[in-house]
Parts: C-alpha cells; sequence; structure tokens
C-alpha cells in the first residue's frame, strides 16, 4: 500500500481532474466557474500539503518543539486564494453582463445568437 | 539615491497611480496621470537599460531583505529590452489613446479603464523585472485580470464572451504555472530564479522535475497564444476596445514569450530542456504549423482586427521557431523579432484603431477605398503591413533575415525555406487588404470621414518611423539581442 | 566625399522630385515641369559622376551588413539609360497622358519618379543586400503605376505583379542571398566573386538556380506571367518600366549577382550557369512564338521584351567576359529599340484608338512618322544594321563561341527569323493595306511631345551603331580584372 502515503496528491489530482471535466464539458457558464475554482483549490491544498511535517508544529516558536511545519508555502497560497477570489469575482460579474446582454449564461445559446448577423 | 530604487520605481508608480485613477473624475486628468505613468515607467526602463548595458545585470532587493528571505528583482539584459518594449508601447498607446478611449468607454467607466490599464502596465512589467518565481504568478494575474476587465468593455457584446474565454484559459494557464512553481519549491525550497537555477541541476533527473517543467511549458505556452492554445487570442484583440488591442498585440504575448526564454535558460538550463528532453522536437513542428495555418487564416478574415490577431499568432511561431533552433543566433532572432514584432502590430492596431475611431467598425468590406479619405493612416498600414512581409528597410526584414540565417547555420534547410514560403501568405493578406482600402470605390460610411487628428496621427507615425528605423539601424535591436542571447547561453549550466 | 554624395544625390533627387509632384497636384504645368527639371538634373548628375569609384557605406546595422553604394561599369551605364531615357519618356507622358486625359496624374509621376530613384539604388548597389532593399522598393512603387487604371482588371494584374515579384523575391532571392552568406559571410559585390573557398558544385548550383530564378524582373520562364500582365498600366510606364527600368534591373541585378556575386570562373568551373542555359534558351524562343500569336500590340511587345531578356541571361550565363559585354550592350540596345516601339503603340493609341494589331492596316498613311520610328524599332530589335544591337548580337556569338556552346548560334538565327515574323508586319501592314473604310483619310499623329520622344529614342538606335565599341570598351575596362584572366 506504498501509494496510500501520498494520499495527498492523489486527493489533488482527483480535484484537479473534477474542476478540469467542469471547465471543459459544461455549458452553463457558472458551472465553468465552478469547475475553476475547484481546480484553482486542488492546487492550494497540493500547496499547503507540502508544507506539512509529519509530527511537526505551527510554525511559532516555543519551548521544546524541535519541529516546525514550513510557513512559506502557506503564505504563498494566501496571495493564491486572493487572485483566486478576484479572478471568481471578475468571472461572475462577466457572467452578469452576459447575462444582461444575452438572456442566457449557457455556452451553446450565445453561440447561436452570435451567429445570426 | 532615487537611482538605485529604479527596478521597484518602475513597477510601484504605475501600481500606485491605479488607485489614483479611480478617483480621479476628469477625463483630462486622469487621461495625463497616466500618460504620465507610461511616460515614467519608458523613462526608467531606458535608465535601466543603460545601467545595465554599461554595468552588467542589476539585482535589487526589495527593502532590502537579501534573497532567499526576501524579493529580488533582477534585470538583464532581456529584461531591460521587454521593459523598454513594454514602456515604450504604454506611452505611445495612451498617447494616442486619448480620443479612442473616449469614444469606445461609457464616461463612467473612464477612471475605471485608466486604472485597468495602469494595472496591466504594472503586471507586465512586473513579470519581467521580477527575480522571483512565485512573483512571476502573482504578476501575471495582475496584468492577466486587468486585462480581462478592459477586453470585456469593448463595445461589441462579443466582447464579454472573448473576456470571459481568455478568463477561463488564462487562469488554467496560470494555475498551471503556478502547480509548477509548487513542484519546483518541493524539490529545491527556495523561489528564487538564481536559487532555482544553482539547486536544480541536484535533482534534474526526479520526475517531480520534469512535471514542473512540463506544467510550466503549457502553462506559458497558453499566455503565450502558441498554437494549440491559441483560441482565445483572436476574439479577445478583435473585439476589444482599439487602445487595448494595441497594447495587449505589441506587449502581452511577448511578456509571457520572455518568460518561456527566462525559465527555459536561466531556471532550466538549455542543456536540460533540449539535450535531456529534446523540446525542440515538439515546439519546431508547432511552430511551423502556427505558422502556415494562421496566416492560411488570416487571409480567409472579413475583420480587419481579427486577420492581425491571426497573423500574430503566426508571428508568435515564428518567435518560438527561433527558441526552437536551439542556438545562440535562434535566440537573438527570436528577441529581435519579439522587439521588431512588438513594434510593427502596435503600429498596425493603432492605425486600424483611428479607422475603427472614425468608421466605427473594422470590417473589410466596410473600408473599401478609404485610402481616399484617410491618406496618413493608410500610409501607417501600407508600411506596417510591408514590415508584417518582411520587406527590406522595415523592421520585419531584419528579424526575418536573422531568423533565416540561424536556421542555415543549423542546416535546417527545410525550415529556412518554410521561413522564406510562408512570406508568400503574409503578402496575399496584407495585400488583399490594402487592395479593398486602396481600390473599391469609398461607401457611405467612409465617404464624409475626416483624418484622425494630429493627437492620434504623431504616435502612430512615431511606430511606423521607428519601424523602418529599426530597419536601417539596427544597432538597438540585433547589438542588444546578440549579447541578450548570448548572456543566456553563457549562464546555462 | 563628393562622389559619394553625387551617388546619393541621385536616388534623393528622383524621391524629392517625386514630392513635390505630389505637392504641385494642383497645377499641372508646374508639376511637369518639376518631372522635367528633376530628369534632367538626374541625368546631369549621373553624368558628373566618375566611372568608377571605391564603395560608400550609408550605414552598417551589423557587421558585414550595410547600405553602401559604389561605382562600375555595369552599374554605370545602367544608371546613365535608365536616367536618360526617364526625361524622354517624360516627354513622352506628358503628351500621352494630356490626350489620353488619365485621371491621377499627379499619382502617376509622383511614384514614377520614386520607382526611378530606386532604379539607381539598384545600379549603384554594392552589395547584394543593398540591392535587394532597392529590388524591392522598386516592385513596391510600380504597383501603384500598374494599378493606375484602378479598374478590375488592374486590379488582378496588379496581384499578379506583385504576386510573382515579391513571390520570386521573397522566397527563392532571399534565399539564395541567406546561403551565400552562410556560406561565405559577406555578400559585398567584389571582383571574381564572394566565394573564395572551394564549395561543392552541387551547392553552388543550387544557390545560383535558386539566385536566376529568383530574380523574377528578369521574366526568365516560368516567372515570366507578371510582364504581360502589367502591360495594363498606361504606356509611358510600359515603355520605361517594362520595357527599360523594372526588367533591365532584373538582368542587371543578374549579371552584377553573375559577375561580383558568384564569379564568373566559378561558374564556368563548376558547370552551375551551363544547367540553366536550356531554361534561357527555351524563353527566348517560346517567348517569341507567344508573341507572334498576340494580337494586342503592347502584349505582343512584352513577350518580345520576355524573349529578348533572356539573350541578356544567356549573355550571363556563358560566364565569360564576352557573355558579360554582350549582355551589358543589349542591356541597352534593346532599351531603345523597345522604348520606341512602345512610343509607338501608345502613340497609335491616343491617336487613333488602335491596340489590336488586326485593325492597324493602312495606319501608315494616317501616322507616317510613328511608323517610320516603328519600323526602326523593329528592325533595331531584329538586329540588322545600321543599329546597334547588331554588335550586342555578335558579342554574344562571339560569346557563346568562347564557351564552346554551338547550338545557341542555332538559337539565335532562329529567334531572329521569328523576330522578323512578328515585327516586320506590322510596319508593313501599315503601309500596304489599304486603311479601314470607316477611318479618317489623311493625317492623324500622335501628339507632338510623343512624337519628339519617338524621334529621340529612334535616332537613338542608329547612333548607338557607332558608340557601341566604346561602351565596350568602358564595360571591360571593368570587367577585364575580373574575367577569365586571359586579358592582358
Amino acid at each position: 500500500m506504498n501509494w496510500l502515503i501520498h494520499y495527498n496528491y492523489w486527493i489533488v489530482i482527483v480535484l484537479m481532474m473534477i474542476g478540469l471535466y467542469l471547465v471543459i464539458a459544461r455549458a452553463n457558464l457558472v458551472r465553468k466557474v465552478i469547475g475553476l475554482n475547484i481546480f484553482q483549490t486542488s492546487v492550494f491544498i497540493l500547496f499547503i500539503s507540502i508544507g506539512a511535517s509529519r509530527g511537526a508544529s505551527a510554525p511559532i516558536l516555543a519551548e521544546g518543539i524541535q519541529s516546525y511545519a514550513n510557513p512559506l508555502p502557506h503564505v504563498l497560497i494566501l496571495t493564491a486564494i486572493v487572485v483566486g477570489v478576484a479572478t471568481t469575482a471578475l468571472a461572475l460579474a462577466l457572467i452578469v453582463r452576459i447575462h444582461e446582454e444575452y438572456g442566457s449564461i449557457d455556452d451553446s445559446s450565445i453561440h447561436d445568437q452570435d451567429d445570426e448577423p | 539615491m532615487t537611482a538605485e530604487h529604479l527596478p521597484i520605481l518602475q513597477v510601484a508608480v504605475p501600481l500606485a497611480l491605479a488607485p489614483v485613477c479611480l478617483l480621479i473624475g476628469n477625463r483630462h486628468l486622469v487621461w495625463l496621470l497616466a500618460t504620465a505613468g507610461g511616460l515614467f515607467t519608458f523613462v526608467c526602463a531606458a535608465f535601466l537599460m543603460v545601467s545595465v548595458f554599461n554595468q552588467g545585470p542589476l539585482t535589487y532587493y526589495l527593502g532590502g531583505w537579501e534573497a532567499p528571505w526576501g524579493i529580488a528583482l533582477a534585470i538583464d539584459l532581456l529584461s531591460a529590452f521587454i521593459l523598454l518594449l513594454v514602456g515604450l508601447v504604454a506611452t505611445l498607446t495612451l498617447i494616442w489613446g486619448k480620443a479612442s478611449i473616449e469614444n469606445e468607454i461609457p464616461g463612467e467607466q473612464l477612471s475605471l479603464f485608466y486604472c485597468m490599464f495602469m494595472l496591466a502596465v504594472t503586471g507586465a512589467l512586473g513579470i519581467v523585472a521580477t527575480g522571483d518565481a512565485f512573483n512571476v504568478f502573482v504578476f501575471l494575474e495582475i496584468s492577466s485580470l486587468s486585462s480581462y476587465a478592459m477586453i470585456a468593455m469593448g463595445r461589441d457584446r462579443r466582447a464579454l464572451t472573448s473576456s470571459f474565454q481568455y478568463l477561463v484559459m488564462g487562469t488554467i494557464g496560470a494555475t498551471f504555472i503556478l502547480i509548477a512553481i509548487g513542484l519546483l519549491y518541493m524539490m529545491t525550497g527556495t523561489l528564487n530564479m538564481a536559487d532555482l537555477a544553482a539547486r536544480l541541476p541536484a535533482v534534474r533527473e526526479t520526475t517531480t522535475v520534469l512535471a514542473a517543467f512540463a506544467f510550466l511549458t503549457v502553462g506559458v505556452s497558453l499566455k503565450i497564444a502558441l498554437l494549440p492554445l491559441h483560441q482565445w487570442l483572436p476574439n479577445a484583440y478583435t473585439y476589444a476596445p482599439s487602445v487595448v488591442s494595441a497594447f495587449l498585440s505589441a506587449t502581452s504575448t511577448k511578456v509571457s514569450l520572455y518568460l518561456l526564454i527566462r525559465f527555459f535558460y536561466t531556471v532550466f538550463g538549455a542543456d536540460f530542456v533540449f539535450r535531456d528532453h529534446g523540446l525542440q522536437y515538439i515546439l519546431m513542428p508547432l511552430s511551423l504549423i502556427a505558422i502556415f495555418a494562421a496566416s492560411g487564416i488570416a487571409i480567409f478574415q472579413k475583420d480587419i482586427k481579427r486577420m492581425l490577431a491571426y497573423s500574430s499568432i503566426a508571428q508568435i511561431g515564428y518567435m518560438t521557431l527561433g527558441i526552437a533552433l536551439v542556438s545562440q543566433s535562434g535566440l537573438a532572432a527570436t528577441i529581435i523579432t519579439m522587439f521588431n514584432h512588438g513594434l510593427i502590430k502596435g503600429a498596425l492596431f493603432l492605425a486600424i484603431g483611428g479607422i475603427f475611431l472614425r468608421t466605427g467598425t473594422s470590417q473589410l468590406a466596410k473600408l473599401g477605398g478609404i485610402g481616399r479619405t484617410m491618406p496618413w493612416t493608410m500610409g501607417a498600414v501600407v508600411i506596417g503591413g510591408c514590415g508584417l512581409i518582411g520587406v527590406p528597410l522595415t523592421a520585419g526584414f531584419v528579424a526575418k533575415w536573422y531568423l533565416i540565417v540561424a536556421a542555415l547555420e543549423g542546416a535546417a534547410w527545410v525550415v529556412a525555406s518554410a521561413i522564406v514560403l510562408t512570406s508568400l501568405l503574409t503578402v496575399v493578406y496584407v495585400w488583399r487588404t490594402v487592395e479593398i482600402l486602396y481600390f473599391k470605390t469609398p461607401g457611405d460610411s467612409v465617404r464624409d470621414i475626416d483624418e484622425v487628428p494630429m493627437s492620434m496621427l504623431i504616435p502612430t507615425w512615431l511606430m511606423v518611423a521607428m519601424v523602418i528605423w529599426l530597419g536601417i539601424d539596427t544597432t538597438l535591436t540585433v547589438g542588444l539581442a546578440e549579447q541578450a542571447a548570448a548572456m543566456l547561453f553563457d549562464v546555462t549550466p | 566625399m563628393m562622389t559619394g554624395t553625387l551617388i546619393l544625390t541621385s536616388m534623393a533627387l528622383p524621391a524629392v522630385g517625386g514630392c513635390l509632384v505630389a505637392l504641385a497636384g494642383r497645377w499641372p504645368n508646374i508639376r511637369e515641369a518639376i518631372t522635367l527639371v528633376t530628369a534632367t538634373s538626374l541625368f546631369l548628375v549621373i553624368l558628373g559622376l566618375p566611372g568608377a569609384s571605391g564603395v560608400f557605406t550609408i550605414a552598417e546595422p551589423a557587421p558585414g551588413f550595410s547600405l553602401a553604394f559604389h561605382i562600375e561599369p555595369l552599374g554605370y551605364v545602367f544608371a546613365c539609360l535608365a536616367s536618360f531615357l526617364w526625361i524622354v519618356t517624360s516627354i513622352y507622358a506628358i503628351g500621352y497622358m494630356r490626350a489620353h486625359n488619365e485621371p491621377n496624374q499627379t499619382r502617376f509621376y509622383a511614384w514614377f519618379a520614386v520607382a526611378i530613384g530606386s532604379v539607381m539604388g539598384i545600379a549603384f548597389a554594392a552589395n547584394m543586400l543593398t540591392l535587394f532593399v532597392f529590388y524591392e522598393a522598386l516592385t513596391l512603387a510600380t504597383w501603384p503605376l500598374v494599378t493606375h487604371s484602378q479598374t478590375d482588371q488592374a486590379r488582378r494584374s496588379g496581384q499578379l505583379y506583385l504576386g510573382i515579384l515579391i513571390g520570386t523575391s521573397m522566397v527563392l532571392l532571399l534565399l539564395s542571398i541567406a546561403l551565400v552568406w552562410q556560406i561565405t559571410g559577406s555578400v559585398d559585390f567584389k571582383a571574381g566573386g564572394v566565394f573564395t573557398e572551394p564549395v561543392s558544385d552541387t551547392i553552388l548550383t543550387i544557390v545560383y538556380a535558386l539566385f536566376i530564378f529568383g530574380v523574377g524582373k528578369a521574366a526568365l520562364m516560368p516567372f515570366h506571367g507578371w510582364l504581360p500582365a502589367a502591360m495594363v498600366a498606361p504606356t509611358p510606364v510600359s515603355a520605361l518600366l517594362h520595357a527599360v527600368a523594372v526588367v533591365k534591373a532584373g538582368v542587371f541585378t543578374i549579371l552584377k549577382g553573375t559577375v561580383y556575386l558568384f564569379g564568373l570562373d566559378n561558374l564556368s568551373d563548376s558547370g552551375a550557369a551551363e544547367m540553366l542555359l536550356p531554361v534561357a534558351a527555351l524563353t527566348i524562343i517560346l517567348g517569341s512564338v507567344i508573341a507572334m500569336r498576340q494580337d494586342n500590340l503592347k502584349a505582343r511587345l512584352a513577350y518580345s521584351t520576355v524573349s529578348q531578356l533572356s539573350y541578356i541571361v544567356v549573355g550571363a550565363l556563358v560566364a565569360n567576359t564576352l557573355g558579360v559585354i554582350a549582355a551589358s550592350l543589349h542591356m541597352v540596345m534593346h532599351a531603345f529599340g523597345k522604348i520606341t516601339l512602345f512610343f509607338c503603340a501608345g502613340g497609335i493609341m491616343v491617336a487613333s484608338h488602335k491596340t489590336e494589331i488586326s485593325t492597324m492596316g493602312g495606319l501608315g498613311r494616317q501616322m507616317p512618322i510613328t511608323m517610320a520610328a516603328f519600323t526602326i524599332g523593329a528592325i533595331a530589335i531584329i538586329g540588322l544594321p545600321p543599329m546597334g544591337v547588331i554588335w550586342s548580337k555578335w558579342y554574344l556569338i562571339a560569346g557563346s563561341i568562347e564557351g564552346q556552346y554551338w547550338w545557341l548560334i542555332g538559337v539565335f538565327a532562329i529567334s531572329t527569323l521569328l523576330n522578323i515574323a512578328y515585327l516586320l508586319p506590322i510596319p508593313l501592314q501599315g503601309l500596304m493595306s489599304s486603311p479601314a473604310a470607316d477611318d479618317h483619310p489623311g493625317w492623324h499623329e500622335a501628339p507632338i511631345p510623343c512624337l519628339i520622344a519617338m524621334g529621340i529614342t529612334a535616332t537613338g538606335c542608329v547612333a548607338l551603331f557607332f558608340f557601341a565599341p566604346a561602351i565596350a570598351q568602358y564595360l571591360s575596362s571593368g570587367l577585364a580584372p575580373t574575367g577569365s584572366g586571359d586579358q592582358p
């Protein structure tokens, strides 16, 4: 059962695939954004989990603790989360505008409308 | 005193100006402020260029924190060169853009627009200036998010869907880059590019590094719009406001390409990328297909902006082709093409933007005969088109000449022949446009229009003049590109 | 330095003249005066140049990659030819364009001047890159002239024109230049060529073939289609550009490349030039045969040009000094002959609105001067004494014999017969057969300026018979050190 040791990676990979699948396969724009979010979240988990170390404590200096988790990936991912939130906000704003213009948030119906002159 | 802080100032000033733009309601003042910001970055870039040229690469530690704790900005010849391009194009498009922006963007959104523009400039400059891998991701997202927003401000409603499409693809690309950075950090424990380069050779055989390399290449290729990852580009350039098309076409793909070169040569090392993993065998066919297919598609476009967008994809093919030749001269050719094509495409989009301002359309069929009513703009289109074809005495010829010579040097006869053959396709789509603009009897939409104002003509012709100047005096482009390429090859471990 | 300035003036003068013409567009008389003054002063500048000079570098963007000019006999003769005929053509154009009520005359004169400036650049280029630059500039500058009438037919011809000329030069010629650069590290014109290190015959043959076919302006088959297409342009354009400046720029490029880039010795030793002789010979014969089948006068003259140009190409391909002298002489002789013919064709078109040969019966009685000039031009092209062409043909045959290409003499003989068959019937028919019933009786000549121009060039055809030895002497002075080496 060697491959289960790195179960965190398996979770990341499964989430990543679910996210990408949603982005590609769903016609509904909101669902695409949800897929994008899941995809990004999987990467956040990847970063957070690589900072962990077995038996390590939170990176706060204290007596008697020898091993700390690496805080840097966590800090990085805070930034990435902010970026992700901004992206989601922008995407949702775009969807609102698209709905105003086309009266639909379905990819295929939007395409049909644009093909007519 | 200030001089040593130039690397950060040229990124920080536009960043600081962005929120200030939001606060200013007056459309003249906000334009003036943004233009001053653009000009400032250009002047900074020029000073940096001189300094790097005379004293060698610069490293600047933010807040005085040395790497690996602090974030470093690293400027070498290549980055200074691209900074110069970004600063120049930003300044000229902003000077040019006042009338065009006010025509295409609703009044209440003007401040927002300039804010986004400043952020896009910040992002582009930051990507190039930074020496920290994670910082690359942050700046990339700053420039991308602002670009999505600006593209969505286009008048046509399709701008919205184009922007959304770009957002989805761009985010996937950026996230791929993030994954790669994470994996690299796992293996080396550092984010500083110079440290990465030093520590990677020890772990170069691992699957993790290979995975990081793959994610990075695909992610950056998405941003470069390398075929077959180019679908977002034509729509985005076509429906974006004119000034955005001009700025993005001249800078955004070049900056991403810079990133690719930086990671390939400085971080991974050419040996790893090309000798061990043979990326050129994928890159070369993709580039050639990009050149042929995109030029072919460009011929059938009904919209000038879309035609130019496909032409950009083809030109990107030339640039990646130079990288795929895996030689110093090939890399130099790529760098020359990046700079020269940035100017040529910028000039063309400015000219087309002028036509759009007067006629409200970029559909070829509606623009027949516009050469008679807007002769100066038309002249810019013709010279820009000659630049794309690579007619001698334009910057395009210099780029193409060096690419051909680089290909011949590598004994890649087929590639050299392919490069010259594609000129034919370029001739067809450029001259088809010139012919329509010049020949057709003017229709209603173009009969009673005036030439664009001087404020637009002068920046357009400045760029056109540079296209010609760089075709005659190539000390700047060729000299710098060759030195930059030599430098990148030297640092290869 | 003086010479360098003069060379630059020769290029700048037409360009400035073109701009002035564009500015003076509203006053036709001033505009035409500017054209004439510019043309005359250009010719004087050219005459003021010395017969040979060192290299003047204008800009050197990268090592070995420069914009540079020099004077040598080949280029000097070409520059004299083009600038002199520009004066004559300008006189002709004034008569023609006004009588024909052509629209957009300002544009016409302006681009015409720019085209001549490019020709000067080609004539004085000191390296292949400079030559290439002006070669492309000439193509682009003549496009507005070819498409002058802006009809659909003009547009299609313009496409063919650009397609073939830009296509061949951007694909084949550029590749050939890049290969030369790659192999030798230089594209400078120098005596004996740049191939100082031995290269394999195969490579030299490939590069040279790319070069010869890449010069689309020389109209070597199968890249000749642009020339008949370009006849849609107004007649002065056909006369100067498509009988003299553009096509001669093509063969001049071939000559210059053959002598100063590849080197005659290299080419004859490796057999690279020999391989292409059949193509040139075929173009001579086929061009004449197709010319015979054309009823449109300008089209017939165009195919005749295709055929005659290959004489010059043959002169280059036999790869010896005599051949090169023959080629350069023929460049001059054919120019005078063909421009006379085109002037007449344009005169006929203006005066009697006839373009088809079959309708020109009895025209000699209405337009005796034009027909007389035409006859002189025709005899000149055919190559009978006392016309200059006899000299170039003589040298050509001598060069073929020296190169031991006996079969070429057969080609020349057949071609001369074909020339007689497609050129002489036109004046004969003009004199012999009676005019069509609806034609005006009596004199109905071309405009006076046109007649003056015809007179000058027709006289030139005859005068050159006497000057030819002097020109040949001058040419061989420049070629002596580069030739086969057997001259004292």
